[in-house]
């Protein structure tokens, strides 16, 4: 409330500034000193001065007095000629006009620009929130700054890179976490949870993909630790990725069967089971509201659709291949990576990015 | 919400704008001095809701509040302070924002100077200066707007571009926009007078500081600009021939022939009509600078946005103003009354060929700029116009000028003598010549250019104050005298001569550069690279962690011929949110010549490349240019009037020609 009550004084103050020289007329009707013929007088004035100091000769003070006396004169001659036409009906009429035109321009013109491209919702629902999160991000942004400078003259302290490697996700730095975790696994040494967290960095900076060095991490770590839930959960992942949908299926159904009661990722893991058409979650377990399958589905659909009828840019393609691959269906992306590359046959920087993306996606039966 | 009341006060701005174009115009016409002093209030109201717009975007950028798009994308939290302010203009659109400050700001001064400035002609110039706010006040609220919000708040910045995270970008900017804009009111000035059909001494009274002022600016804004790309980029080159900076040198020659066109309308109410042409130019030239950097048209670090739409708005912007004001200026100019009369040989006459040489300077660096822009827009070829163009082109127009420069200065008004001018400079002729053989004596067999260019320099600086010494002392004066006579010349005396010894300080940092070496060699801890008799030895290198970058100094130890001066740090940053690496130069300054060290890459072995350049009294370059800037900074204070003080002739002049 208070701001339109700000924005009101404001555009008030600006009419104002208009209205307020339209109502002093007497005053300014007849100038005090006019500034044209004031000039000639301080030169004349001036070239007196001068001569005393003895800066100008007797004879140069003479012509130089009469060259300005003759523009006095005819300055003079211009003001009297200007007569200002002030007073009177006319003057009146001008005057209200003018008003007129400052009370309508001046608030329509602000309104309808702030209108059409500021953001006039916000003053009704101001983001409150943003002050506290900004203390909140301030006090982060000091410790990691802090940690950053420690590491910087002690790279070898694992137990730091450890640290700081999940905050760095927070903020949304994943390639800096996955450098952070490499560097806790090499200084720290290998463990189940380490070498997890490690590949579950990769993983993120993908986008969801389970890349060859990622998968390697994760068979380590399950290695390590039999009942490690994430590797084997992200090993599950991959074999979905890579088409392998009953290894997948069978991976999950482990996870499912050795997990305790009650643990949190259990309805994920129900959630894959059945996008991969298994058994159907239990009602009720799904108890976080999460984007489902088929949110996920949906978009991927429209994004196909949309690049079918009216093509699009190579990363665009790249991603649809790359989500395909994701949701596990190994076919349609194939069949996407052929089709993008009939679509930008003529771009060859287009073909590469889709080569590449085939590469990483190991997506061989695609190649041309 | 300030972020919104920011952008409401520029939409308000736009409409107080278009009440300051359209009322004082139509007062002006009617003679109804009521509507005119509309003109001053709406000034200065326009003033005030552009800074209170600026005001509001700068907290946004202080508080780092990541829910305006424009501070996400150039701000970041752990930014020194400094940089979170000057980053308000190290962006398209906060720049933009900063031109409209400047613009008004000078729009409320004049409105302000209510007893000195006619009302006639103060209605008329904020009704222009109006105008212009309106074109680019639309062209930021429909193109380039900085208050875009982002909701959900981003939780981070993307952080400045690390090349503008420097003290130069805080400086640089306001200087020369102070310089580009301070013309738009010369240009203002010029279209009223244009508009009344009035034209005299009065005007250019008023418009003098004008363009006094906007040209000591530009000057600074232009030298604080060339060092800041010295010492930034590492290629340890002052003056690339690149077209921004080309773009800013254009108004600067305009402006200089602008400030001395003035003074002969001042002083002789002569060189009207060119006046205000050159007046139109300067600023045109001002707005084509813009849109060369504003619009994406060229690639560099001051093309912070490239997009189409914006060069179109600003391309409109461009002919609107220049189109109309040169059709104003072909209708109009020839109603104006003609001036004195002058003989060719006279201190006007010098002027008119002061301004003929510049014009035509500037014209070479216009096609220069131009050229490669058409042939690529119309045949699609790429071609770089670079140094050898400008050697061959600018610098034969640019030596006459300079040759002349000094007898220019001491001719005297109306009817001036060659014979006796050239007398009184003899002695100057004379140590010049004399510098210039002992330089070529002691170097045997170095490069020709540098005693040449330096005798040239010695010739302006002394010729310059040659005449601070002709007007206080002749033989036999007691210096006691002739001291207190030289302190009570009139300062605009002083400001000539200061800014000319500027002129001639930099033709003598320019021409040693010629002397400068450089060395280039990888190097490990320990080992050391040479330029001349300059040799740096790599000591150590230091790795480190600020809030925003992380950097390896080398740290160097700068000897000559074998004997250690000093130590000197140069550095390689790599700033953290865009990745972005950048090299800071290491400079150690030994009188008034520069040792400098940048990195290179790290080799695989562990050595490191680095470029050593020793540049001989390349100060000067710089020092001068302030010196420069002194000059007209005071001349400026000088608010004598200019009397024109004719010598009654002894015999008929040959041939008076007209002044126009």
């Amino acid at each position: 409330m208070v701001i339109w009550i700000i924005l009101l004084l404001m555009t008030a103050a600006a009419v104002m500034a208009v209205l307020w020289p339209l109502s002093r007329h007497r005053s300014l009707a007849a100038q005090q000193v006019d500034p044209d013929t004031q000039f000639y007088r301080e030169q004349i004035a001036e070239i007196e001065r001068d001569r005393e100091r003895g800066a100008l000769l007797a004879s140069e003070a003479e012509a130089a007095k009469a060259e300005a006396g003759r523009r006095l004169l005819r300055a003079t001659g211009v003001t009297a000629a200007d007569a200002f036409a002030a007073l009177g009906e006319p003057a009146l009429r001008r005057r209200r006009a003018a008003s007129t035109l400052a009370l309508s321009v001046v608030p329509i013109i602000g309104l309808a620009l702030y209108g059409a491209y500021g953001s006039p919702q916000l003053l009704t629902h101001p983001p409150e929130q943003q002050a506290r999160e900004q203390g909140d991000r301030l006090d982060l942004m000091t410790a990691v700054t802090q940690i950053e400078t420690h590491l910087a003259q002690h790279p070898q302290d694992g137990r730091g890179w450890e640290v700081v490697a999940p905050v760095y996700i927070r903020m949304g730095r994943i390639e800096d976490a996955v450098k952070a975790y490499a560097s806790a696994v090499r200084y720290l040494g290998p463990s189940a949870e380490r070498l997890a967290n490690y590949g579950e960095a990769m993983v993120l900076a993908k986008d969801g993909l389970v890349s060859a060095e990622a998968q390697k991490a994760f068979e380590q770590s399950a290695q390590m630790d039999k009942a490690a839930f994430k590797a084997r959960y992200y090993l599950a992942v991959a074999a979905e990725q890579d088409g392998k949908v009953d290894a997948a299926k069978k991976a999950y159904a482990e996870i499912l069967d050795t997990s305790p009661e009650g643990a949190p990722w259990i309805s994920v893991i129900r959630q894959r089971i059945a996008s991969l058409g298994g058994e159907q979650p239990v009602a009720g377990q799904a108890d976080e509201p999460q984007i489902g399958a088929a949110d996920i589905a949906r978009m991927v659909s429209g994004l196909a659709e949309r690049l079918e009828n009216q093509g699009g840019t190579p990363d665009e393609w790249a991603r649809l291949i790359r989500s395909y691959a994701v949701l596990g269906q190994r076919d349609k992306a194939v069949a996407t990576a052929r089709r993008a590359r009939q679509a930008l046959a003529q771009d060859g920087a287009g073909l590469e990015t889709i080569d590449a993306m085939s590469r990483e996606l190991k997506l061989t039966d695609a190649a041309p | 919400m300030l972020v919104e009341a920011g952008h409401y006060a520029l939409a308000l701005a736009l409409g107080l704008s278009l009440i300051q174009f359209i009322v004082p115009l139509w007062g002006a016409r009617a003679s109804d001095p009521v509507l005119m002093s509309v003109a001053p209030a709406t000034g200065l109201a326009v003033f005030g809701c552009v800074a209170f717009s600026f005001l509001a975007l700068t907290i946004a950028y202080v508080s780092s509040d990541f829910s305006v798009l424009n501070v996400v994308q150039n701000s970041h939290s752990a930014k020194p302070l400094i940089y979170k302010i000057s980053g308000v203009w190290g962006n398209h659109e906060g720049s933009m924002l900063l031109w409209i400050l400047i613009l008004t700001l000078f729009g409320a001064v004049v409105a302000l100077a209510k007893n000195s400035i006619p009302l006639r002609l103060q209605a008329n110039t904020l009704a222009v200066q109006a105008a212009v706010t309106i074109a680019f006040l639309l062209f930021i609220l429909l193109t380039s707007n900085p208050f875009t919000r982002v909701i959900p708040a981003a939780a981070e910045g993307q952080d400045l571009n690390p090349l503008l995270q420097d003290p130069g970008l805080a400086i640089h900017p306001p200087l020369l926009y102070i310089g580009y804009v301070g013309f738009s009111i010369s240009f203002a000035f010029a279209i009223a007078a244009l508009i009344d059909g009035r034209i005299d001494a009065v005007w250019a009274r008023i418009v003098r500081p004008w363009t006094l002022g906007a040209w000591a600016f530009l000057t600074l804004g232009i030298a604080m600009g060339s060092y800041w790309a010295y010492y930034e980029l590492g290629w340890g080159g002052w003056w690339f021939w690149d077209p921004v900076e080309n773009a800013s040198l254009m108004p600067w020659l305009a402006g200089t022939a602008l400030v001395h066109s003035t003074v002969v309308m001042e002083k002789r109410d002569a060189l009207k009509v060119w006046t205000i042409l050159l007046a139109i130019l300067t600023f045109s030239l001002s707005l084509l600078g813009t849109f060369l950097v504003r619009s994406g048209v060229l690639t560099s670090v001051h093309s912070f946005a490239v997009d189409p739409e914006r060069g179109t708005f600003i391309l409109g912007i461009l002919i609107l103003f220049i189109g109309g004001s040169l059709a104003l200026f072909a209708w109009r100019a020839p109603m104006l009354k003609q001036g004195g009369l002058f003989a060719p040989v006279s201190r006007e006459g010098a002027l008119v060929l002061n301004n003929l040489f510049l014009a035509t300077a500037c014209a070479t660096v216009l096609i220069g700029t131009l050229y490669p822009l058409a042939l690529e827009v119309v045949t699609g070829d790429k071609i770089s116009v670079g140094e050898p163009f400008f050697n061959l082109t600018f610098i034969p127009l640019v030596l006459p000028l300079l040759l002349l420069l000094p007898l220019g200065q001491t001719l005297a008004w109306k009817r001036g003598n060659f014979l006796g001018t050239a007398q009184r400079l003899y002695a100057v002729f004379g140590i010049s010549i004399l510098v210039t053989i002992a330089l070529f004596a002691y170097e045997h067999g170095g490069p020709v250019a540098a005693p040449l260019g330096i005798g040239l320099g010695v010739y302006l600086v002394l010729g310059s104050l040659n005449e601070i010494v002709t007007r206080s002392w002749s033989k036999g004066t007691p210096l006691s005298v002739a001291w207190r006579k030289a302190a009570n010349l009139p300062r605009s005396t002083w400001g000539t001569a200061l800014a000319h010894a500027g002129v001639g300080l930099t033709v003598i940092g320019i021409a040693a550069t010629a002397w400068g070496v450089e060395g280039l060699a990888a190097v490990k801890v320990g080992g050391s690279v040479k330029a001349g008799n300059y040799e740096a030895r790599l000591e150590r290198v230091v790795p480190r962690i600020e809030a925003n970058f992380r950097e390896d100094a080398a740290v160097f130890t700068i000897l000559r011929n074998g004997q250690a001066l000093g130590t000197l740090e140069s550095m390689k940053r790599l700033y953290v949110t865009r990745g972005m690496p950048t090299t800071e130069a290491g400079i150690m300054t030994i009188g008034l010549g520069q040792v400098y060290a940048s990195l290179g890459e790290v080799e695989a072995d562990g050595s490191v490349g680095v470029r050593l350049y020793y540049k001989p009294l390349v100060l000067l370059i710089w020092i001068g240019s302030l010196i420069m800037a002194l000059g007209g900074g005071i001349s400026l204070t000088d608010r004598r009037l200019r009397i024109g003080a004719p010598v009654p002739a002894k015999t008929a002049p040959a041939a008076p020609v007209p002044a126009e």
